[in-house]
């Protein structure tokens, strides 16, 4: 495993659309990321990916490669599920490595489905093997934009849990919409609103947290709180 | 079908035209039946031109839009050049055609490859050009190389586009051959209908256009049904 060795950090503004803000991700931590729809989360992901984002931004970037899991699962339909478990590999012409991707198909509970086509998978299932594709790519930074959203309250436990997991010993940044999930996984917890960014403190203990924890649910509760204010 | 026939016979009776310019469906069924070796051989004639003319001018096209989207400044000369083409009346290339090929299949061929190759070419080059978003987001922060791009995902993720095109050419291939055929040669439903017509057998050359349409008609089906098994095998729907 790759460890970061530096943080990784995006300064800037765009002109209406966000003011300056500073993203510092704190290397082998997950970072939680929340804002109202539209704010700008994908783009500071984007940003952060080194992709072109269609927002005139002005500022700095620190970055890492990177493994992206998009707000679209971006799975390609001619591919079955193993075989895009497999792309980072396949695109860069490296062996494939088929117990790895077993291994990942089956810790996203999707065991029995490596033959199938995208179109014969459900949205929850579509976006599972998009997670399991990032986490195959051994990267020192993960991003992932709602990469549960789709997924049902138990899976969205299992599946988070299970990813924060694995991904231990990187630097990883998750943007989400659910309070519940950031006081869970969140080493660190930053709401994004368009006058900045702000830290919301999060529960004690190491992640992945118990849901019904009490720090956890107060968390949760402040976090709802300044989502709706 | 049959509304089609019922016109066609109420036009005749109508319009009350001599057989020699209007032939109802009779006379046609006759000349028919009755030069059916002729019609077959000369069917089969342009049947082949058509599909060696299409084969060839759907490689030419899929060949000339991997190259465009390989080299960037090759693509961008030749893409408006690409729809500029489709203002010549490929008609009028025909006799040039004869002229430098000769009387035989060469020239009829490459009618059909020109009338084919533009707009495969077309088609597959606009799908290379824009990939889905999401999935080249992904795929771009996985380090490949340009090739592997083309060939793992900007490709495979244009095939319906491509299919959309070589229907396209499917449709015109016949009357490119059939095009080749009025121009110069003995062989063929196209020289077949010019004979015809020039001894005012018009109810023979009814028959051959009749049978020009059916090959048209027979061509498309085949082949789009070919490219929808094919786009579904390859996982789109
Ligand atoms: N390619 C683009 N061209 C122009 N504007 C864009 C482009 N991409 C995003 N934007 C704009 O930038 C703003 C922020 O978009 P972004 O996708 O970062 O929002 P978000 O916070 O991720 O929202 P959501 O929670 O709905 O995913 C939006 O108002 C959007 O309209
Ligand atoms: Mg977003």
């Amino acid at each position: 495993m790759t460890a970061a060795p530096r943080s990784v950090r995006v300064t800037g503004e765009a002109p209406g659309l966000f003011a300056p803000v500073d993203l510092t991700l704190p290397p082998l931590s997950v970072t939680c990321l929340l804002g109202a729809s539209g704010v700008g989360k994908s783009t500071l992901l984007r940003l952060l990916a080194g992709l072109p984002t269609g927002v005139a931004f002005r500022g700095r970037v620190e970055r890492l490669p990177a493994a992206l899991m998009g707000q679209d699962a971006g799975l390609l339909p001619w591919l079955t599920v193993a075989q895009n478990v497999g792309l980072g590999a396949r695109l860069r012409g490296e062996p494939e490595a088929p117990a790895r991707t077993a291994r990942l198909i089956e810790a996203v509970g999707l065991e029995g489905s490596a033959g199938r086509l995208p179109a014969q998978l459900s949205g929850g299932q579509r976006q599972r093997v998009a997670l399991a594709r990032t986490l195959a790519e051994d990267r020192p930074l993960v991003l992932l934009d709602e990469p549960f959203s789709a997924l049902d309250v138990r899976l969205r436990l299992l599946i988070g849990d299970m990813a924060v997991r694995l991904l231990t010993g990187r630097t990883v940044l998750i943007v989400t919409h659910d309070p519940a999930e950031a006081a869970r996984l969140g080493d660190r917890i930053v709401v994004m609103t368009p006058e900045g960014l702000s830290e919301q403190p999060p529960p004690r203990g190491p992640i992945p947290r118990r849901h019904d924890a009490p720090d956890v649910l107060a968390t949760q509760a402040r976090l709802t709180g300044r989502l709706i204010a | 079908m049959l509304a089609v026939l019922a016109l066609w016979q109420a036009a005749v009776w109508l319009t009350g035209l001599p057989t020699y310019l209007l032939p109802g469906p009779r006379p046609v069924m006759q000349a028919l039946i009755a030069s059916r070796t002729a019609i077959a051989q000369a069917a089969a004639y342009t049947a082949g031109e058509t599909l060696i003319g299409l084969a060839l001018g759907a490689t030419l096209g899929i060949a000339l839009a991997l190259a465009m989207a390989t080299w960037r400044p090759v693509g961008r000369a030749l893409a408006p050049a690409l729809i500029v083409s489709q203002a010549i009346p490929i008609f009028a290339l025909a006799p040039i055609l004869t002229l430098w090929l000769g009387f035989g299949l060469a020239p009829k061929i490459a009618m059909v490859v020109l009338i084919v190759f533009v707009p495969v070419t077309q088609a597959l080059y606009d799908g290379l050009m824009a990939p889905p978003a999401a999935q080249m987001d992904v795929a771009l922060t996985m380090g490949p190389s340009r090739c592997a791009m083309l060939r793992h995902l900007r490709l495979p993720a244009a095939l319906p586009r491509l299919a959309s095109g070589v229907r396209l050419g499917a449709i015109y291939a016949p009357v490119g051959a059939v095009i080749g055929e009025w121009i110069g040669g003995a062989r063929g439903l196209g020289a077949l209908m010019l004979q015809a017509n020039g001894r005012m057998k018009t109810d023979l050359m009814f028959a051959a256009l009749i049978v020009v349409v059916a090959l048209s008609l027979a061509l498309y089906a085949t082949v789009d049904r070919m490219l929808a098994r094919f786009l579904v095998r390859r996982g789109f729907c």
